[in-house]
């Protein structure tokens, strides 16, 4: 059933559309959106869709209430209602609009803002999987899948036809053969599959601000290739002078001191994907994120032998990110542009800030790999 | 789509309806309709109306309706629309109880907008008349545009409160136009009549000229000093003085219409609200409950009267209030040997068996509105039997706190939220501002501060249908301040009062 309201409903949620576009930015570059994800969706406050009135504030106004307690007694949190209700059916108050937006929804307006084009898919339709379809009704089939209404409707028929319908007693009783059941095809659906392998650099010089930068980054990433892919697999490494697999939580929450063997985290990569993700079935995205510092050149010529003997043939595209921090000297992304710059799956971005989040994340998915 | 009442549910109707009738409610015709949630969710957000013009904020109110409804904070039960019929609408899922207290509840709703005197002259065809609005309005989004419509409405219901919102009724006719006085103020001046011209420096000497050019340029800028009083109706002075094309000046009185169609609500919401549940269980508990309701109905009701510390449920104390009435009165607590008996003993066994009250409360919901109701009823005892206290914000402890239960200060920080609807008030007092066509506008003051970020989002809406500065004086921490928008830049200057 289609009510009227549709109409203005779907106007409301182009208009708070409009309005993410336009604060996307802002939100972009605020953390405070991934706390507040849910399963599928996320809450965003929208600002100002409220129509602006002359009226109080209610902090001033203050107000009338009912109940029990001393004077200068707090009430507690959310027991005091903006506006008091005395608009018939018209919630005023200091209410702050928060919409649910589902990521897909999110990924879209992303997308579109940053003109992200879609992902040309490497690895298409490789892996099936198979889904149920009721596609039509049959004569025969188990009782649960019995279709009462085309059941009865056959016995109506057959009463008619018969005769022995009385239109002044209507009791329809189906007999065997009116029996009609529900069958179905096992439909073959094709699935692209991806993983990312989020790399990051621990080591002390990835200070907290700098991480901070790299769970945004990871948020909107995720995001956008959730969108592109369903099925979307991430792994997590990190790395100081030794590289080990963790789950996501530790990935964003550890600290180490110490030393960086970028070549170490590469290492690991190629084995996971050697291990797990063969390429012809799996779309690849190996992120990379430091600050720009490795131990020795020795160490960053072996990465680079092994982004381009082992990595760069196998992923859709590899990207690094390189977080501008005190103590980093930045040095291993020129290697990187000087070794491999020109490679279509590499793509490369320095972060200086949270400023700059926006505009890398356009530097990371604005190739379409 | 709705669907007109079942054989069970007329029959329920027509029980209920008998009660109320025998129980000397007096309301319109009243029908039901019976809709699923999603649509009930609709016609609320539409504020009872289905019909009414097409805009994204009814698709908003329903965003928040039903996501209130789909984490189980509300439900709406009852929805009433002031009309001649009635109409009302009755949840389909409800249990057979729940849809006799929606009806015995609509009942009372329907009696009070029929004989308070509030709603006298409110439009008791608004169903078709928003029917016809919303015409009006599809009719200029196919000329004109859905964008520059729906920006026109939006940047006017920024300005929807700014109507007289205790006028007894809509004002239509506006002043008569100042065609003739400007004619007026624009003669000559030629001083006394001249024959012969070698007299005229004697006649007529250049400072008596001046002192005459004075008098009248003076009395052309008082005549253009309008309105001449401050007008509280802003929506009006807008609608008769804004360079308004005619589909912007068209919708401008649509939105104005509406406006003062559901003020009289505003203003009755406890007495309104608190009729319509005192008959509902008087009708209920005296009349319409089977044994096997009461469990149910108890808990619905109880539901209703619930209260939250840090607001009034105008449900509550309205059933409160008028119970209090009827008892007062029925034992004769009235009058001056009552209010000078001090004799606390006597006082609490105190009753003439007058049995006034019924009579008293039905004459009561003829000639109150809140604010008088309000002024009139809400006795001390009352106030402390009701446990309530005026609260507020302490900025220090950045929390909210109750601050008094001293009588007279909750019935006047009762009053104050009351009065003018709980909005500030704000006049027209020069729409000639400076003598540059700026609007100028004034806020009264009465202790509390104007939301600043909103009072620049609104000057600026008011700017644009007025298409020239718009000004408002007000007072923030007690100094006064105008505040201007010209079109592009806000400024903020301190001021005298």
């Amino acid at each position: 059933m289609s009510l009227r309201i549709h109409q203005d409903h779907s106007r409301f949620k182009q208009i708070v559309r409009g309005k993410i576009k336009s604060n996307l930015r802002k939100y972009v570059q605020k953390g405070e959106m991934i706390g507040k994800k849910g399963k599928d969706t996320i809450s965003i406050p929208i600002p100002f869709i409220d129509i602006p009135h002359f009226k109080y504030g209610h902090k001033e106004q203050g107000g009338v209430g009912q109940g029990d307690g001393e004077v200068g007694q707090q009430l507690s949190p959310g027991a005091v209602q903006p506006g008091d209700g005395h608009q018939a059916g018209q919630g005023e108050g200091d209410h702050n609009l928060e919409v649910d937006v589902t990521l897909d929804e999110l990924a879209q307006i992303l997308g579109e803002e940053l003109r992200l084009p879609n992902i040309e898919r490497r690895q298409n339709e490789k892996i099936v999987t198979q889904k149920i379809r009721y596609t039509g009704v049959n004569t025969t089939g188990p009782e649960s899948l019995r279709h009462f209404k085309r059941t009865y409707k056959q016995a109506l028929r057959r009463q008619i036809a018969m005769g022995t319908y009385d239109a002044s007693r209507p009791i329809i009783i189906p007999t065997r053969e009116d029996r009609r059941y529900r069958s179905y095809k096992l439909q073959e659906l094709p699935e692209t599959n991806a993983v990312i392998i989020y790399m990051m650099d621990v080591s002390g010089s990835m200070g907290d601000e700098q991480k901070e930068i790299v769970r945004i980054e990871s948020f909107w990433l995720d995001t956008w290739l959730r969108h592109q892919y369903k099925g979307l697999e991430a792994r997590y490494i990190i790395h100081d002078a030794v590289a080990r697999e963790v789950d996501r939580d530790t990935f964003f929450h550890t600290r180490e001191s110490g030393g960086t063997m970028i070549s170490s985290a590469y290492k690991l990569c190629r084995d996971i994907i050697k291990a797990d993700y063969p390429k012809s079935a799996w779309n690849i995205y190996p992120f990379h994120f430091s600050d720009g510092d490795n131990w020795s050149a020795d160490d960053t010529r072996q990465c680079i032998e092994m982004l381009r003997e082992d990595i760069l043939p196998g992923v859709n595209q590899f990207a690094y990110g390189q977080v501008e921090s005190p103590y980093g000297s930045g040095q291993f992304i020129k290697d990187l542009r000087e070794a491999v710059g020109d490679a279509t799956n590499v793509a490369l971005s320095e972060i200086a800030d949270k400023d700059a989040i926006y505009p890398s994340i356009k530097d990371f998915l604005g190739k379409g790999r | 789509m709705p669907k007109s009442l079942t054989p069970p549910l007329r029959k329920l109707k027509d029980e209920i309806e008998g009660h109320a009738k025998e129980f000397g409610l007096d309301f319109f015709d009243t029908r039901f309709e019976v809709v699923s949630y999603d649509e009930l969710n609709m016609v609320a957000a539409y504020g009872g109306f289905p019909t009414r013009y097409p805009h994204w904020r009814w698709g908003m109110e329903y965003e928040q309706l039903s996501k209130g409804y789909e984490y189980g904070l509300s439900k709406i039960y009852e929805l009433v629309i002031n009309n001649d019929p009635c109409y009302a609408y009755l949840l389909e899922s409800n249990s057979d109880v729940d849809q006799k207290l929606v009806m015995a509840h609509v009942y009372g709703h329907c009696d009070f907008f029929k004989n308070n005197f509030s709603f006298r002259h409110t439009n008791r065809r608004m169903i078709d008349d928003m029917a016809n609005h919303a015409t009006r309005v599809r009719r200029w989004v196919d000329k004109i545009g859905v964008e520059k419509v729906e920006d026109f409405i939006d940047r006017t219901l920024s300005l929807e409160n700014l109507i007289d919102q205790h006028a007894p009724h809509i004002r239509r006719n506006p002043d008569p136009r100042r065609a003739e006085d400007e004619m007026k103020s624009n003669e000559r001046v030629e001083g006394f009549k001249v024959d012969r011209e070698y007299m005229r420096g004697f006649i007529n000497p250049s400072e008596f000229l001046d002192s005459q050019r004075k008098r009248v340029e003076d009395e052309k800028q008082k005549a253009k000093k309008f309105p001449e009083r401050p007008q509280r109706d802003v929506l009006q002075f807008l609608l008769e003085n804004a360079p308004l094309e005619p589909w912007e000046a068209d919708i401008l009185a649509i939105i104005r219409d509406e406006a003062y169609y559901f003020a009289p609500q505003g203003q009755t919401k406890i007495m309104n609200e608190g009729w319509a549940s005192y008959w509902h269980s008087t009708i209920m508990t005296r009349r319409a409950l089977k044994d096997d309701e009461v469990i149910d109905y108890a808990d619905r009701h109880s539901g209703t009267m619930g209260t939250r510390p840090g607001s009034l449920n105008p449900y509550k104390l309205g059933i409160e209030l008028w119970r209090d009435i009827e008892d007062r009165w029925n034992k004769g607590r009235f009058g001056k040997e009552w209010d000078e008996c001090d004799d606390l003993r006597a006082r609490r066994s105190w009753d003439k068996k007058l049995g006034q009250g019924r009579e008293k409360i039905f004459e009561v919901r003829k000639h109150y509105n809140d604010i008088t109701f309000i002024d009139t009823f809400l006795t001390a005892e009352f106030a402390l039997e009701q446990k309530l206290f005026v609260y507020g914000f302490n900025d220090k402890r950045n929390s909210w706190e109750i601050l008094d239960r001293e009588f007279r200060k909750v019935k006047n920080k009762l009053l104050q939220q009351l009065t003018n609807f709980g909005q500030p008030i704000i006049e027209v007092v020069d729409g000639n501002h400076e003598n540059r066509g700026e609007l100028l506008m004034a806020h009264k003051h009465d202790g509390q501060d104007l939301k600043s970020d909103y009072a620049r989002e609104t000057l600026r809406n008011v700017q644009s249908l007025w298409r020239r500065p718009a000004c408002i004086i007000t007072r923030y921490d007690n100094k006064g301040v105008l505040l201007r928008f010209d079109g592009q830049n806000h400024t903020e200057k301190k001021i005298d009062l």
